[in-house]
């Protein structure tokens, strides 16, 4: 809401200057956004008049105009086209400074003398472009200082309200608060009944009374359209960012914004038989105000006529139905539509209009007629014309109810922390309007005014309380609540410590949208059903993900292309996908490795990573845990078949990791191979508890394998093999070595393992050892048909 | 015993010429071995008579134990000055940089909210999490937002369909832990917030966290306090702070809060507005099934960027979401 700061004095005028006017609204909860004058600095200017022109001798464009300042005449040079004998315009004295710090001085124009400058609204810094000089009535007083004339030492208020404050959604309604805030008395302006001097009606049907219970109209015959509206009106709606149309328009803008009722006139000829305020049929159509024609459906309220909708009810009106050049004949409205029929309509058809936003969100429901006196008012005076009575047809039993409000004052104590006595929230109330109908013991019962829908509990009026009182008056104590210690149980991982151990691995975290385009996650998980957004921003942004790996590549496409090639990335968040109708919502942990095994540097080599880089990351952070992992052969469509791995507890996948598929690096334009895994939350947060047990005083006995078997065999499973043939005295195995060669035929390696021996109760005989190393062999020659290597 | 000296002297002469351990060594040999210079005098012991024997003896007992000391000492000089030479040939330039993974970063966001999350922990809140794709009843009806509330088109939601969306705030978290447990109430809600809104200052994911304190008697005075010791806890500053009158469906009063950031020129405060809060307002406790006679709470709602744009300077919201290294490697 925008309005002028002398609009607003001219309904109260407290003692405050713009800066604490300003701020004590605000710190009501109407929190003003901006405050911008209505005009810059500039001085010299008056009011003159054109008493000749004649050419410039030397110049085609110039002319030599004879101005008068009401006692002296001025001769000036102007190149304007609009400038003529008679016109009133803006005259820059000599001595004048105009914005930017233009000073005016006598000056010499192709040789003849100019004593001042007549001036555009564009020089004035009051528009930002002009075709001419500034044309000002023909009864504007000449010699006045313009400043004053056009009330320029004016500032433009803009305030942002909140939705519960639509009754702040006019001059009168801010006007009242300001009163109230300040302990004034609060006067609206008189509006005197305009008597009727014909008998014309135009009926009234209220089809639909549940939806607009109260509908005011009146007819105004033989206006004239052509006469301007006055400055004072212009300049007051464009200081509330409303532009001048016609004075028919404009006089119902004006009431909306003074008295917060919005208007509108129809022209009457082209009303057919009486008005129907009605739901519209499915279907039919509208064309509005705005040139665009809509169809409507039965939820829509209308204003119509006998034969045709004339009008989105509390939103816009039709093209064909609205004052035009060559109306002679008015009809206005001001009606009362409901904020639930209203609410929303706009917005389905992609409107968004002053009165649809005053609708939906309440409009005072006994304000209609005294809007329709004071614009019928303004009209006659401005455009003449003969209104006839007015029509007021209401459905007493639809219009809103003010419930009244018991309040409990030691509510009050309670909520707001803080004693205040019968008399000083009686007396709060009563500046709201608010007032007490019935004392009870424990308080009062109060009645609410018709513009205050947005209270009706007691709860309300607590706030009401606290916010005249002040918010930052009220004490400041430390909660009493009761101590409840939240449990934290040992065998949690904590999220964050997992995040902070990728870091101290030298990952970074990234963050990234949790929606993604359709194409990469077909890419990368073809086999989840995507749920995808119906409004989404952008294209790129519609389907949620399925995986974070989707936002990693994306994050890590980002840095490459930016010369960061060495990228660890990790993100944790929710993936989401649907499963047999269900929406599925699963917190993950991913992360990403490509380039560089280490950063470049004068020890390292410049190998890149690879799929060992990235399991060793994963083991790093999984051994936060305490718990053993399994790692297998995995099948992930997102993974290079012979480098993607399935990583279990218990039995169970609790994750992937792997190279991505080289044909996924390709299409979504990575540069080289990455790696990349993805873990689910909840599986790893559960971290072992230490369990103690002795430490034995006997001594190891180690045994060194070497065997040959064929290259497909996993090391998972000679591990396991040899973890179960070693005998229970076996404490560890380790690989530590690895050979391929040609020595060994293309299908073979050779695997190197130490495995270790010793007993808690005694020092283990050599021939026990050798038993079971050969026990060792035994087996990993029946299993794999291994062979040692010699 | 003139002889005797003289073999000393020859003998600190070949010493002090001797270039090598092992020369040293021949020395030894030379001397005191067992057919050494020294050696063979003691043989010539037997000729002298018993008076004469124990004084010579003596004397070239001294003699020998003079040689040794001296081949000695010469031994200990070599092994120090070869120590010497080691230790120089094995220095190395410590200015080079060390054999490291450097540490990675977390993202400016979490960092952020393990501050504030810390700061809640430490008074007794619990951290409470929930789904994203939230329904309608929990994101707006159950805090007091109907179907066509006025509230709901500042929200700019991202539907799924009529009734499932991307939640506009984490206050359905506090929803969902009043439906599973009984007051009292202490908790913060983290997480990823959604707006269909993007540009300069808006991205259309952002982070919250909202907080609820739910007990017996709890009032704004109670709210006042917690939300001025946290924003100066996190901004580790004496700051002024003001609650100015606001409106949220779910809470009531409600306020909106105001930081002290810089001074015009004229001293006056510059006001900066940093987050939302309010009592909660009756419905949400009825649509909880709390009764709001006998408990009373406070709830709070803040901008996870917004706080961590003022805390470290970022000046681009936007910023966060890109993952730029050369961004993330300065927290």
């Amino acid at each position: 809401m925008k309005f002028s700061e002398q609009w607003l004095r001219e309904w109260v005028n407290p003692v405050l200057s713009r800066e604490a006017l300003t701020h004590q609204i605000t710190m009501a909860g109407l929190e003003v956004d901006d405050v911008e004058s209505v005009a810059t600095a500039f001085s010299g200017v008056i009011v003159a008049e054109v008493l000749d022109v004649a050419p410039h001798p030397d110049a085609d464009k110039l002319r030599v105009c004879q101005v008068s300042d009401g006692q002296a005449t001025w001769q000036i040079v102007c190149g304007a086209a609009n400038v003529r004998t008679g016109l009133k315009v803006p005259m820059a004295q000599i001595g004048a400074t105009l914005p930017g710090d233009f000073k005016i001085k006598k000056a010499k124009l192709r040789g003849v003398e100019s004593n001042g400058m007549l001036c555009s609204e564009q020089e004035l810094g009051l528009a930002d472009t002009a075709d001419g000089l500034f044309e000002l009535p023909a009864n504007a007083p000449v010699g006045q200082d313009i400043r004053a004339y056009l009330g320029l030492d004016d500032a433009i208020i803009d305030v942002d309200l909140t939705p519960n404050r639509s009754d702040c959604l006019s001059v009168m309604g801010i006007a009242r608060e300001v009163a109230a805030l300040n302990g004034m008395t609060f006067k609206p302006h008189e509006v005197p009944e305009v008597h009727f001097s014909i008998n014309d009606e135009f009926p009234i049907h209220l089809d639909a009374p549940e939806a607009c219970p109260r509908y005011v109209g009146r007819v105004i015959r033989n206006v004239d359209l052509n006469r301007p509206t006055p400055l004072w009106m212009v300049e007051k709606l464009r200081r509330s960012g409303i532009r001048s149309i016609d004075p028919a328009v404009d006089v119902t803008n004006f009431v909306m914004l003074e008295l917060g009722q919005p208007m509108h006139a129809f022209d009457l000829a082209q009303l057919n038989g009486a008005i129907h305020v009605r739901f519209a049929r499915d279907g039919e159509t509208l064309t509005l105000l705005d040139g665009q024609t809509v169809t409507l459906d039965e939820t829509t309220l209308v204003i119509a006529d006998q034969q045709k909708v004339l009008a989105m009810a509390g939103v816009m009106g039709g093209e064909f139905s609205g004052v035009a050049d060559g109306t002679r004949d008015l009809f206005l409205e001001s009606a009362f539509f409901t904020p639930l029929t209203i609410v929303g309509k706009a917005r389905n058809y992609g409107l968004h209009t002053d009165s649809s936003h005053r609708f939906e969100r309440g409009v005072d429901s006994d304000h209609q007629r005294r809007a329709i006196e004071r614009a019928t008012r303004l009209l006659i005076d401005i455009v003449g014309g003969q209104p006839g009575p007015v029509v007021e047809m209401v459905s007493k039993p639809h219009l809103p109810v003010r419930d009244e409000i018991e309040l409990r004052h030691q509510r009050v104590d309670d909520v707001l922390g803080i004693h205040l006595d019968r008399t000083r929230i009686e007396e709060i109330l009563a500046r709201l309007g608010v007032t007490v109908t019935r004392v009870t013991k424990e308080g009062g019962v109060f009645k609410v005014p018709s513009h205050r829908f947005d209270l009706s509990i007691e709860v309300d009026l607590i706030e009401e309380i606290g916010r005249i009182y002040g918010y930052n008056k009220l004490p400041v104590t430390e909660p009493k609540a009761r101590l409840a210690i939240p449990s934290l149980p040992e065998d949690r991982l904590s999220v964050r410590a997992l995040k902070q151990q990728l870091v101290g691995q030298g990952f970074r975290e990234v963050v990234t949208y949790s929606f993604v385009d359709r194409e990469s996650l077909r890419l990368l998980t073809p086999m989840h059903s995507t749920i995808e957004l119906a409004n989404p921003i952008a294209s790129d942004m519609a389907v949620m993900r399925t995986t974070l790996i989707a936002g990693l590549i994306k994050a890590a496409g980002y840095n490459q292309n930016r010369q960061q090639t060495r990228l660890r990335l990790f993100e944790t968040g929710l993936a989401f996908h649907s499963w047999q109708g269900e929406i599925v919502q699963e917190p993950k942990l991913a992360g990403l490795l490509a380039g560089g095994r280490l950063s470049e540097g004068w020890l390292s080599s410049k190998e890149k990573v690879d799929f060992f880089d990235l399991k060793g990351q994963v083991e790093a952070l999984l051994a936060l845990t305490g718990k053993r992992y399994q790692w297998r052969k995995g099948d992930h469509p997102a993974l290079h078949p012979g480098q993607s791995a399935e990583i279990l507890l218990d039995g169970a996948v609790v994750g992937i990791a792997g190279a991505l598929h080289p044909q996924i690096v390709k299409s979504l334009d990575l540069n080289g191979p990455t790696f990349t895994f993805e873990l689910c939350l909840n599986s790893i947060v559960k971290a072992k508890v230490p369990n103690f047990r002795g430490i034995s005083k006997f001594p190891e006995i180690r045994r060194d394998l070497a065997i040959i078997i064929d290259k497909a065999t996993d090391y998972a499973d000679v591990s396991a093999v040899i973890a179960e043939s070693a005998g229970e005295s076996c404490v560890r195995h380790n690989l530590f070595d690895v050979y391929l060669g040609e020595n060994l035929g293309a299908d073979k390696k050779s695997l190197a393992v130490s495995i270790v021996w010793r007993n808690s109760e005694r020092t283990l005989r050599d021939e026990e050892v050798t038993e079971a190393f050969n026990h060792v062999i035994k087996a990993l020659e029946g299993r794999f048909g291994a062979s040692l290597r010699s | 015993m003139q002889d005797l000296d003289a073999i000393v002297a020859s003998a600190r002469a070949d010493v002090a010429a001797a270039s090598s351990e092992q020369a040293l060594e021949q020395l030894r040999v030379d001397y005191l071995g067992k057919k050494g210079q020294i050696t063979a005098r003691l043989k010539d012991l037997g000729k002298l008579s018993a008076e004469e024997r124990p004084a010579a003896g003596a004397l070239i007992n001294q003699a020998k134990e003079d040689v040794q000391a001296l081949i000695n000492s010469a031994k200990s000089r070599m092994a120090e000055a070869a120590l010497n030479d080691k230790l120089q040939a094995e220095s190395i330039d410590v200015t080079l940089p060390g054999r490291t993974e450097a540490p990675g970063s977390l993202h400016p966001v979490t960092r952020t909210l393990n501050r504030i999350e810390d700061f809640f922990s430490r008074c007794g809140y619990t951290v409470e999490e929930g789904p994203e794709i939230e329904d309608d009843y929990h994101n707006f009806e159950a805090l007091n937002i109907p179907a066509h509330h006025p509230a709901r088109a500042m929200h700019d939601t991202f539907y799924f369909n009529a009734s499932t969306l991307l939640r506009t705030h984490t206050s359905p978290v506090q929803i969902r832990t009043m439906e599973r447990g009984k007051p009292p109430f202490r908790m913060i809600c983290p997480g990823r917030v959604y707006r269909c809104d993007s540009d300069m200052t808006h991205t259309p994911m952002f982070h919250q966290v909202e907080g609820l304190l739910v007990d017996r008697q709890v009032s704004f005075a109670d709210l006042k306090s917690t939300i001025v010791e946290f924003l100066r806890e996190f901004f580790e500053k004496d700051l002024q702070v003001r609650f100015r009158p606001s409106y949220f469906p779910f809470t009531e009063p409600s306020a909106e809060v105001d930081i002290e950031w810089g001074r015009d020129s004229d001293g006056s405060i510059r006001w900066l507005e940093v987050m939302g809060c309010g009592m909660v307002h009756p419905k949400v406790f009825q649509a909880a099934g709390i009764d709001p006679e006998t408990w009373r709470g406070f709830a709070f709602g803040l901008g996870v960027e917004r706080l961590a744009m003022l805390r470290y300077g970022v000046n681009d919201l936007r910023m966060f979401f890109e993952n730029d290294m050369r961004f993330l490697e300065q927290f």
